[in-house]
Parts: structure tokens; C-alpha cells; sequence
């Protein structure tokens, strides 16, 4: 088998592990890549995400913990969760397609921001006040157990909120900050 | 020291314990707790304490105060990260943003995962093959007449035979399959779960895996998970332990499918 070949098996084999939901959680853990793909797992999923940047896709790297990691080991790769998401953002009335209200993602966006901006954990009360003044009351308690269930936020028993693994997969926080302090001024 | 101050120190302690909980539970400002304050008030209170429950409520104050430290030294952390901004700021940004403009700038910064969950068109056809062949429940459901049969004696052979009745008393099978845990184990002090249950024959892998709950259950061994390699080990013990009251006990449901034993038949060929 010619090496050209080989790789376009393997991105092949890549992009149907990455897209097909196999479990409860979305992604694919870098240990499963290695042992469908083999130890050069990294870079087919470069060429791949290479191929998706066409179609305004990526590969995204969840790592363990919080920070994201620029020169992960590949002990650290295996432990990361690997996923396929939008590359640039994308149209705020097109959300309505994937089943997403505007009260929804405003929602999701005062929750995340609020919580980034209290050092990654609110008190659930105080992330609820907040939300009745932008979205209906009775849609504040449905809206954050739904941002719960998806994987956004996470609490704890004393009813802290946290950023999960979906805000830290899906979502750029440092830009989110960024325009956030860039509007009005 | 009279116990009337005794008293008036031990409410002291309880509320450093409490204020510092609060820093790790509530996300108080850990700075809000004054720190050296707290270290002169324990140092002034520890030659005065003398029975064990007021040496613990000492050390459960020393133990609460340095994860408030850690949490000034994570906060410091953090406020030197690019991704900090001022709290203030950034709460009355967001009060001051409607929902569209939220939802808006959002999307920018939202790159959602993108998943499929349809059917393919050969795991469609495997279920229209699996409906055509199903028997209609009628026919499934049929009943059958019970066969009479005499009733008459048997012997402790036979029944063994038949293996309605074991051959060794459980505990001796259990002492048994026990000893051929640790010689597995050998000098290594843990086994993969599917190398020790794993045998020739589904059958036999299930009998061993039964076994091996037991094994746990009865204080015989434990097992060691790790969920993010998604691997269990179990470890023998030397001598069995009839219960761990200071760890809580935990239930361990493991999976041992047919399609799994395949897996695992499969990679032990390669």
C-alpha cells in the first residue's frame, strides 16, 4: 500500500469515529484514535482537520483539566477528548436550525460569562437572578438544567456552578471576554 | 485555662472553620479571610488543648485554612492569566447587553460539535432482516404442557453430575480460585480484569467473572479503575478482610458481553 493511500484510509477511518456519536458523550478519547489509527493518530487527525478547514470545520482537542495545552505530550493526547466542531462562528439566525432559541443562547452566554467572570464557579442563585432579567423566570430554571444536561455547566453538591467539558470544547472563552468588554466602548 | 474560655476558644476555631469553608464552598474572596489573624489565634489556642476532639478541631482548623491559602495562591494564578478581566467589568457588560446582542456576539465564539446520530443504509437493512425473521409472538408465545414425570430418589452423585450440586462447598471453590488469583498475580501486585476472567469458552469466562465478584465482595480482593483508560485491575489480598469502615462501600457493574469476550479473545491472539 503506497504511504498516500495508507493516510487516506486512516483520515477516512478518522472522520467516521470523530462524526458518528458512540457513546453517551459526543468525541472520541485520543486512547480509542491510537487504537483504531496507531501511534501516528496526531497527525492524521492534522491532515483531517486540514481537509475540514474547507468546509469551516475543525478538530478540537479537549484536554484534561482546564488549561488548554500547546504542546501536548502524547500521553496528554490520549487522555484528551477529541471532537469536530464549527471552525469560525457562525450567524446568529442560523442557531434556529439546530433547535436553538435566541433566549436560549442568551441564556447560555450570561451563564458562561458569568461564571468566567467569577473565576470558573457562581453560585447557582446568583447565575438564576441574573438570568430573570434577560429571559422569562419561567424559563430560567428550565434553561439552566437544560445547559446542565448538554454538558455547558456542571453543579456541585452545594449548588456551585462550573464551566464543563462542552463550554470548554465548544466555546472560546478568552474571545467571548474579549467582545464582551469590546461592546459599547 | 477555665472552661468558660476553653468554651469561648472552641467557637472561635468552629467559626475559622466555618469562614474558611465558605471561601471553598461558596466562592467567598479568599482574601477576605485574614490569614496571619487566624495563625496567632491557633497558635495562642494550641498549648491550651489537651483532649483529642479539641487537638482534631485544631487540626480540622490548620486543615481548612490552607486550602483558603491555596485558593489565594490559585486566585494570584489567575489573575495573571490573559484570560483574566476585571469581574465587575465584565458582570456589567453583561447586564447591560440585551438578549439579541448577547445571542449575537455569542455565536461568534460559539463553535457547536457537530455529531451525527441517523441510521446507515446497512444497519437499516440488518433491522428489516431481523423484523422478517422474527417469529409472530403468537408462536413465540406458545404454551407448552408440562411433561409428567414420576417422582423418585437420587444420589448426591448424581445431583453433582447434573450440577445442581457442587462438588466442593462454595467457600472452598471461592478459597481456591482465591489462591490461583495471587499465583496469577504473582509478583506483580495487580491483574488486568479480562486476563483473570477471561477463559477458552464464554461459559467458563461467565462462571469466572461471578466468581470474582464474590471474591470482592467477601473481602478476598478489590479492584482498581481506571475510567479514563477504561481499565479495571483487580489486586488480591494476603489475607481476607472481613469490612473497610473507613472507606465507602461501592458497587462495580461491569460489563461481560459476549462481544466484549470476542474483543478480548481477539486481542490476546495478537
Amino acid at each position: 500500500m503506497t504511504r498516500k493511500a495508507y493516510y487516506a484510509r486512516k483520515i477516512k477511518k478518522a472522520a467516521q469515529l470523530l462524526f458518528y456519536k458512540r457513546h453517551m458523550k459526543p468525541g472520541v478519547k485520543g486512547w480509542e484514535l491510537k487504537n483504531a489509527l496507531g501511534s501516528d493518530y496526531p497527525k492524521v487527525l492534522k491532515v483531517l482537520d486540514d481537509h475540514l478547514e474547507k468546509l469551516d470545520m475543525q478538530v478540537k482537542t479537549v484536554f484534561e483539566g482546564e488549561e488548554p495545552k500547546e504542546n501536548p505530550t502524547l500521553e496528554e493526547l490520549n487522555k484528551a477528548r477529541f471532537f469536530i466542531t464549527l471552525r469560525g462562528g457562525f450567524p446568529s439566525k442560523d442557531a434556529k436550525m439546530m433547535g436553538w432559541r435566541i433566549d436560549d443562547i442568551a441564556g447560555l452566554a450570561t451563564a458562561i460569562s458569568y461564571i468566567i467572570s467569577k473565576d470558573g464557579k457562581a453560585p447557582r442563585e446568583e447565575v438564576d437572578e441574573l438570568l430573570r432579567t434577560k429571559l422569562p423566570g419561567w424559563r430560567v430554571d428550565m434553561n439552566l438544567n437544560r445547559y446542565i444536561r448538554a454538558g455547558y455547566l456542571a453543579e456541585d453538591e452545594n449548588n456551585m456552578l462550573y464551566l464543563d467539558w462542552r463550554t470548554r470544547a465548544e466555546v472560546d472563552q478568552k474571545e467571548l471576554v474579549d467582545l464582551l468588554l469590546g461592546t459599547g466602548s | 485555662m477555665s472552661t468558660h474560655e476553653k468554651k469561648h476558644s472552641s467557637e472561635r476555631l468552629q467559626r475559622v472553620i466555618e469562614l474558611c469553608k465558605s471561601v471553598e464552598d461558596r466562592g467567598v474572596d479568599p482574601f477576605a479571610v485574614d490569614v496571619d489573624d487566624i495563625i496567632a489565634t491557633l497558635q495562642k489556642c494550641f498549648h491550651e488543648w489537651e483532649s483529642p476532639e479539641e487537638l482534631a478541631l485544631d487540626a480540622e482548623a490548620v486543615q481548612y485554612l490552607a486550602s483558603v491559602i491555596q485558593n489565594q495562591g490559585d486566585w494570584v494564578k489567575r489573575r495573571s492569566t490573559s484570560l483574566y478581566r476585571d469581574p465587575f467589568l465584565l458582570e456589567e457588560k453583561i447586564q447591560s447587553l440585551n438578549k439579541e446582542e448577547l445571542a449575537t456576539l455569542f455565536t461568534k465564539v460559539w463553535n457547536p460539535i457537530i455529531e451525527m446520530e441517523q441510521l446507515s443504509i446497512p444497519s437499516l437493512a440488518e433491522a428489516i432482516k431481523y423484523w422478517n425473521d422474527l417469529v409472530p409472538i403468537d408462536e413465540r408465545w406458545q404454551k407448552f404442557d408440562p411433561m409428567k414425570v414420576e417422582a423418585g430418589a437420587t444420589t448426591r452423585e448424581e445431583l453433582v453430575r447434573l450440577r445442581i450440586l457442587a462438588e466442593k462447598t462454595f467457600f472452598e471453590e471461592l478459597e481456591t480460585f482465591w489462591a490461583e488469583l495471587k499465583q496469577k498475580v504473582g509478583e506483580n501486585e495487580k491483574i488486568l480484569y479480562w486476563d483473570f476472567v477471561g477463559a477458552d469458552t464464554y461459559s467458563d469466562t461467565l462462571d469466572r467473572a461471578y466468581m470474582t465478584s464474590f471474591l470482592v465482595t467477601y473481602g478476598y480482593a478489590t479492584l482498581e479503575l481506571h475510567p479514563l483508560e477504561e481499565e479495571i485491575f483487580i489486586i488480591p489480598f494476603k489475607e481476607p478482610r472481613s469490612g473497610l469502615p473507613d472507606k465507602r462501600m461501592v458497587s462495580v457493574p461491569i460489563s461481560v458481553s459476549h462481544e466484549e469476550w470476542i474483543r478480548w479473545k481477539e486481542m490476546k491472539q495478537v
